[in-house]
């Protein structure tokens, strides 16, 4: 339902401190945009700003011809660097769950454990797993329940190489169909990308 | 609708484990309700004469204890963020946080409550009625508490703060429901304080999740 995201002459500022103004970015159905800086440049607060996490300063950010507070509430997922899975969990409750919310069905859930090869996981405990399968955990949300902006704030650091680039192909097919992907990455996204880089 | 009610499940499970959960809460009860014989000394009639007073504000102390972390683990581990993007209006999830809450917490803790103030001295026969204001009871507690939980969200020793500012706002159901017991008791009409307090525990469920609302999403941005 999302077509488009446009930003325009966006200022942030977090906690008293300003970080940026005067941002400008489009992107259409289809396009990736990674978002570079240093430390503390304002990356995830962008993606928090979109996400309407954070009021901005100044500036605009809208969605195509889709209203700001459906777009937020259904067209997009924001994957940040906090999952929101409960340790005591297990894997399977708390994926049940999150996709359930997300408003995906059973059948997609399945496809998606079985496309990020969740089935062993599934019983155990959250807080038994890895980094790198609780990212995996949370990109099955993604896949799991379609909608069309992707937020990813650091979406590959817990990764290994052979998932990096399983999520190149998913990244890939999400805009094949149609889907928007604004990450925020310190390395480079296993697909090609538009850069956006906000100075310190 | 079947959204809300997969909120309600897990809200349930984890109020169910949270810091021990029910167990916990009724231990904690219990513990309290055995303390003031010893302050107050074991005589019988001297028991019996505070022993409603006593297993209605152990109760609420109780319940207080229960709200710790009631948002703030959402808050810490991010899943608030994924609860507030979503088609449900946060005012419905703060809801249902309070009813996880409520049940898993709450009605165990109602149970115990008739068990405590009979063990005090109190006659037998008020045990449907303190169950009954127990029950609602609760239902205050939970919301007017789910209030103290989310304004204290980020704070440091939250905990302390949320019963700081919550125990104000237990004063009308813990007068409430005192006052139905012990009108009961004393052979006098009990059914206006019953009323207060479940009017109470209404509007503690219509207005409370407004403002728990209010307080994630300015504790979020």
């Amino acid at each position: 339902m999302i077509q488009a995201l446009a930003i325009t002459e966006l200022a942030l500022r977090r906690g008293g401190r300003h970080l940026f103004d005067g941002l400008n970015l489009t992107l259409a159905a289809g396009e990736v945009c990674a978002v570079t800086g240093p430390n503390g440049a304002g990356k995830t607060s962008l993606l928090r700003a979109v996400a309407g996490l954070l009021a901005p300063e100044a500036g605009t950010i809208g969605f195509g011809a889709a209203d700001p507070a459906a777009a937020r509430a259904s067209g997009l997922h924001f994957l940040g660097h906090q999952d929101g899975l409960k340790p005591a969990r297990t894997a399977a409750e708390e994926l049940t769950f999150w996709t359930r919310w997300d408003g995906a069905s059973p059948g997609a859930l399945e496809t998606a454990v079985a496309d990020l090869e969740l089935s062993r996981l599934l019983a155990l405990e959250v807080r038994r797993l890895s980094a790198g399968q609780r990212r995996r955990l949370s990109l099955a949300r993604l896949a799991a329940a379609p909608r069309a902006l992707w937020l990813l704030d650091e979406p590959l650091s817990p990764l290994d190489a052979r998932w990096r680039a399983r999520f190149g192909e998913m990244m890939a097919r999400h805009l094949a169909g149609g889907g928007l992907i604004l990450a925020a990455v310190h390395d480079p996204l296993p697909i090609p990308a538009r850069e956006l880089e906000i100075p310190a | 609708m079947s959204r809300a009610l997969v909120l309600l499940r897990r809200e349930a499970a984890l109020a169910w484990g949270r810091g021990g959960g029910p167990l916990i809460a009724v231990g904690f009860y219990a513990g309290v309700a055995t303390l003031m014989p010893l302050a107050i000394g074991p005589e019988p009639e001297r028991l019996a004469a505070i022993a409603l007073g006593a297993a209605w504000v152990a109760l609420a102390l109780a319940s207080l204890l229960c709200l710790d972390r009631l948002f703030e683990r959402d808050y810490e581990d991010g899943a608030l963020e994924g609860l507030v993007l979503s088609e449900t209006p946060l005012e419905l999830v703060c809801a249902i946080k309070c009813l996880g809450q409520w049940l898993a917490t709450g009605a165990p803790l109602a149970v115990a409550a008739p068990v405590a103030a009979i063990a005090l001295g109190a006659d037998p026969a008020l045990a449907p009625l303190i169950f009954l204001c127990a029950l609602v009871g609760g239902l205050a507690f939970a919301f007017t508490g789910g209030i103290g939980a989310a304004l204290s969200l980020g704070a440091r020793r939250g905990g302390l703060l949320t019963a700081v500012i919550v125990l104000p706002l237990f004063v009308p159901p813990v007068i409430f429901g005192g006052g139905a017991l012990d009108a009961f008791a004393g052979g006098l009409p009990w059914q206006s304080g019953l009323a207060l307090l479940g009017a109470y525990a209404a509007a503690a469920v219509a207005l409370g999740p407004v403002a728990m609302a209010g307080a994630c999403r300015n504790a979020l941005t």
